[in-house]
Formats: C-alpha cells, structure tokens, sequence
C-alpha cells in the first residue's frame, strides 16, 4: 500500500530547465543505500551544493522565494539512468507532483509506482505556469486527480493519465497485488514457455 | 485482433508472452530472463521479504556486481564501506532467495548487459528486464529487452511477470557502406543527433537495412545499448546468421538437437512484409562520419570535423537556454570546433564498448604507440572472460606498452560510483553512453566517441579525426 493520492493544492517550485536526467535528480555516488528512505538530501545534489558543500544559492531549491510540494519541470524531464531513486528523491523532498511538457519513460512508470504523480502539460501552458509562478510565487495551484484538472490561479487545464494507473494512485495500489492474482495463470505459462 | 494481421517482430514477441490482457489493465508481460545487480535490487528483496514471498523462478534470474565494483585489487575487501555492503547485501539476498551470482572473483562476473550475451543467457525472441536502462542492449539478438525501476524489479522478482504497456513502434533503417574510420558506435551516435535525446520516448526501435546487417554481434550490441539515449523504451534487431553463429556454444546456450531446433524457430522471427511501424526512418550510411559529442546530453552530437552550433542556429528557441547552460558546464565556446582540443582522460569501457572486439581495435590501433604525456587512460575490460581472452590475445602487453592502464572489469568511469572518476573540470573522451553533468564525476565533462577515436586521442592527447590517424 502507498500513500493516497486524491487531490493537493500547494505552491510550486520552478525549475525549467529542458532534458533534465535522473543523474542530475540523483547522482550515482548517492545510490549505494540500501533502504528506499533518505534520498531527498541529495536531489539535486550537484546543483544544490559546490564541490566545497556549500549551497548554491541561485538554484531554486536553495532560494526561499519558492517552495510547495510542485515540482514544474522543462521537457523531457528523467531522461536517462532508470535508477527509481530519482523518484525517491523527489517524493522523500516533499513533491507530490511533477508538472512537465514531456516525461521520460522509465521515470513515468517510477514515479507512478510511488504515489509521485507526474503531469503532462503542453509546452505552452508549461511556459505561461512557469512565467506565473516566476511573478507571483505564492501562485495556488490546485491538482484534482479525480477529475484531471490542473488549476494555476485561475487557468484550468484537463491532463490525461492511464484510468488504471489513476485507479492505483487514488486507491494506494501496487501493480504487485494484482500480478500476484494471476500467481496461478503464471505458473501454467512458465511451465510451458521455455 | 485478427491472426492475419501482418507484425513486427516486436509485437510477435510481445504477443507471445502476454500471460493476461484484461480490460482496464496493462498486459501482464511474462519476463524470460531477469537479470539483476547490486544497486537496483536490494530495495526489491526488501519487498519480497515484508511480504513474505519467493522469487518465483530463480532459473530464470541471474546477479552480478558490476557497478559499484573496484577496479584494481578486485581480490581485496571493497575498501569504501557503502559500496561494500551494497555488494554484501546483494550476496545476502542471492543466497537467501537462491540465486545465482556471479561475485567479483568469478570467472563469469561483469558488466550486466555484456555477460548476458557472452554466456548464452540472451537469446533471440525472449523478453529481458534489468533494473538498468542499458537492457537495451540484448535487443541486438532480436528480443524484447527494456529497462525498468526498482518496484518493477520487485514484480517480476515476486511474479516473473510485469505490467506493461505496450510501446509504439519505430522502423530505423540504414543502408549503404559505412566510410572510413567509421564504426558502429558512430552510427548510433549520428542516429540520436538526428533525432534528439527524447525522439524516441515512448517507442520501441527496430534497427534494419543492410548496413546493420553487415555488422557483427559486438556492434549491434553497441547500437541497441544507446536506443534509451534517444528515449526509446529498447531497440532490436532481427536475428540471422550472425546472431546464431554468436550464439553456438556458448555456456547457457542452447547446445547441439536443441540449439538447431531453437534456430529453426529463431528465423521465424521476422518482420511480415506489410507490417506497420507507427514511425520510419531512413538514414545513409555514406553520410555517417566519425562522432564526437560536444554537451551533456547524447543528442548534442556532430561530425568530429563539425563546428558547436550557434544559439541561433538552434531549432527550438525554449532550447536556447539548456543549450548555453550546457556549453557553459563543458567550458566550450558556441560555434568553435573540437577537433585538436586537449583532453585529459580517455576511458575505454563500459556496456557500450568493453567487448574484446573493441580492445581488439584500439590495440590494433595503438601497438607500438604511446599515449601522450597530457592524458590518463583507462582499459576496463566489460566482464572475466574479456579481460582473460584480452590477456589470452597478448593485448594487456600492448596495452602496457602504450601506457594504458588494463584494469579489472566493472561500470567503472561510464559512472562513477567507485573511486574511477574523472576531476572537475577534466576532459575525458569515452566509450560509455552518457554525457550527462557530472556523470564520470562531480563537474567531469565527458565527449562520447567510438572507442577507435579514444584509441586515437589517447595517443596524441587531443581530439582527433581518425581518417587522418597515422
Ligand atoms: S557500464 Fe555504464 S551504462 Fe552500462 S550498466 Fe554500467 S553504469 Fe550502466
């Protein structure tokens, strides 16, 4: 069981840049731990902090100005290294939710299978969020996964998301449970696919 | 769907291991062979121990430590303690769960997606996963290989199954004569310049046309390995002779009454005449030249000889500013050429190009050279049975000679994530498959070559052109 998803209102934290690899979301030198928890202190690591630790101040996770539990992302956000640590990252920073234009494969299917819902937006509306955020960063946004909508201050936009992937997000499902269900179909299909 | 429907080989091998397609759901897809290594599995074990369950077909799984891994004293205990336990905890749960691993010290250990092939383990027409994007790479034997993420290792770890969309298809086809100096890895890395480094995203490639034909198995393995780099979910390639003469005698293989029967069902995996991609695309092989990549995505590619381009000359305006961040880390100038910059490190390695048929071609290269004063290489062969067949071949002599460092095999400088790191700020030409930000280390700045132009800039200390290699 995962945690919930159903709806969420936060501000959002921009941050635009385009191809933006699971790499940078999370060095490899972070990927020894063994446990799912703690990755969130090391996203972002080499833009957040200098090769002396020091935090750099003009990237937006360091920069006060933004916060909430949105990330908006430039497109083809999570190319790349199929590490699910990426996503862990994310979801241990606090996001909920990723706003792009365009989503990396393996990335997509990470983030769904941890409760981190990943929102495809076209390249306009994803240039006219990031312009409101960057003028007003208290911008509310509102996520509605029942109903699809993506609301920044007053623009609603519908997004499209797979019904039975929406299904497992709202309800806390794992794919796990129901392939375990075909535990016996399975079996039958092993014995004879050699 | 109706049977007569003519299909690719893509969706015959799909078809073929869908164990369930219920409404509302994807396909329960039926995973022929697992492979698994140290960073991506612990957390999977993790869930199948707090639900208490087995994996299901441990025949059908197989671990190796490949990148975490030290590449020097491989004999002595992993010195840096996170990465020791890594490799620790993936020994605790292969023993447990009763899977084969193949440990540092085996004779069979290595890079992933380079042993697989090597032992016999991939064959054609299977579906293949591994919690590493560069599963790709099996697809040159015409199978279904993708990456996936760590929950998904932990559903088909518990199940042999995982719940899959299925991708569209893309047709890319290359015909003609590859000129001089040019090899497959040139190839690949032309294909994503053209088409960026998400022209594939949601696609599942297949690689024709004769010039892919005319390539060995070594080198189609370095094509499918780079399909992620363009998004694809894989890339495969139809098997033929080649694959089944790669395939003879190997380990795991198939051997003698079964291998010719396993053959005779393995040229049945073709593409039906009027089957339909969703994309095609047709490249000349004439046009391909030695590639050099000049950002820090395998998109930002050009000809060795090429100019950066201009801001301006960009396609895309939104691109304008990942483009400058991106030159701004490489410390290189918009419109300036590489060829003759100084480099400092040159790393032969990694799934992409750590087969013998690589080391064979940088020593052919190399014998009776030295390297140049300004730069460090590295030789880290892909798997044991590499580096034994390198020795075997009288290359590590060679090697030395050069003054290039043969080391044990392992992921090494393709990642970083043992002490193989390239310096901030550094300049390494390498054969891995990756240019990102600091991949070969915290502010490392990698170009991506064909292993015959690292052999070459290796040799004179800067970015060269092999045609003009002497
Ligand atoms: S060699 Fe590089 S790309 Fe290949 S599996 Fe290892 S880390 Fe991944």
């Amino acid at each position: 069981m995962k945690d919930k998803f159903i709806t969420l209102r936060s501000t959002a934290v921009p941050l635009p840049n385009e191809n933006i690899d699971t790499d940078q979301i999370i060095p490899a030198r972070f990927l020894k731990a063994t446990t799912r928890e703690g990755f969130g202190d090391n996203l972002f690591r080499d833009w957040r902090y200098d090769t002396e630790n020091n935090p750099v101040t003009d990237f937006v996770l360091n920069d006060p100005t933004y916060s909430g539990r949105i990330l908006v992302a430039g497109k083809n956000f999570g190319c790349g290294s199929s590490r699910e640590h990426a996503a862990w990252a994310i979801y241990d920073f606090g996001f909920r939710v990723v706003v792009s234009s365009f989503f990396a494969d393996i990335f997509k299917n990470n983030a769904l299978n941890n409760g981190l819902l990943p929102i495809v937006v076209s390249d306009n509306f994803l240039k006219q969020m990031i312009q409101a955020i960057k003028e007003n960063p208290s911008t509310e946004i509102m996520v509605d996964l029942e109903n699809q909508i993506l609301q920044v201050g007053s623009v609603r936009e519908t997004f499209e998301i797979n019904a039975y992937k929406k299904t497992c997000l709202m309800n806390g499902y794992d794919d796990i449970d129901y392939l375990l269900s075909l535990n016996k179909e399975i079996r039958e299909f092993d014995a004879v696919h050699s | 769907m109706s049977e007569k429907k003519p299909r690719t080989i893509f969706e015959k091998i799909w078809d073929s291991h869908v164990v369930k397609r219920a409404e509302g759901y994807p396909d329960a897809l039926f995973i022929d062979r697992h492979f698994i290594h140290e960073v991506t599995s612990p957390q999977a074990f993790d869930g199948l121990k707090k639900r208490g369950i087995k994996v299901f077909n441990t025949l059908r799984t197989t671990a190796t430590a490949d990148h975490n891994v030290p590449t020097k004293d491989q004999h002595l205990p992993i010195k840096e303690a996170l990465s020791r336990h890594q490799v620790e905890t993936l020994r605790t749960n292969c023993k447990e769960f009763g899977v084969e691993l193949y440990d540092l010290g085996h004779l069979y250990q290595g890079i992933v997606h380079i042993i697989g092939p090597e032992l016999g383990l991939t064959l054609p027409g299977m579906t293949i996963v591994c919690g590493d994007s560069h599963t790709s790479t099996h697809g040159a034997f015409g199978n279904i290989a993708f990456g996936i993420g760590t929950s998904e290792v932990e559903q088909v770890l518990a199940t042999q199954c995982i719940l899959q969309y299925r991708p569209k298809t893309m047709k890319i086809e290359i015909n003609g004569q590859i000129g001089k100096g040019v090899v497959s890895k040139d190839i690949i890395l032309y294909i994503i310049s053209k088409i960026s480094a998400s022209g594939a995203t949601g696609f599942f490639v297949e690689y024709a046309g004769d010039t892919i034909r005319n390539l060995s198995m070594e080198a189609r393995m370095t094509i499918c390995n780079m399909s992620i780099e363009m998004g694809a979910r894989g890339g495969l390639i139809a098997p033929d002779e080649t694959t089944f003469n790669y395939i003879k005698g190997r380990k795991f293989a198939p051997q003698e009454v079964e291998f010719e029967k396993k053959v005779a069902e393995w040229r049945k995996l073709v593409t039906d005449d009027d089957a339909v991609y969703d994309v095609e695309l047709k490249y000349d092989a004439a046009d391909i030249a030695p590639m050099i990549t000049y950002g820090t995505n395998p998109g930002m590619g050009m000809k060795v000889t090429d100019y950066i381009p201009t801001v301006e000359e960009l396609k895309e305006i939104s691109e304008q500013g990942s483009f400058k961040k991106s030159l701004e880390y490489m410390g290189l100038e918009p419109g300036s050429q590489l060829l003759g910059k100084s480099i400092d490190y040159v790393f032969i390695g990694s799934c992409t190009n750590a087969r013998i048929e690589d080391l064979r071609l940088v020593a052919k290269m190399v014998k009776g050279k030295k390297k140049a004063n300004n730069v460090e290489v590295w030789v880290v062969p892909g798997s044991k049975q590499v580096e034994a067949q390198a020795i075997q071949e009288g290359l590590d002599k060679v090697f030395e000679a050069a003054g290039f460092e043969l080391r044990s095999p392992g992921c090494s400088a393709c990642l970083g994530m043992n002490e193989d790191k390239v310096p901030a700020g550094k300049y390494c030409i390498s054969t891995s498959n990756r240019n990102f930000e600091g991949r070969q280390g915290p502010k490392s700045r990698t170009f991506l070559a064909s292993p015959l132009s690292a052999a070459a800039a290796a040799i004179t200390g800067k970015v060269t052109d092999v045609r003009e290699f002497k």
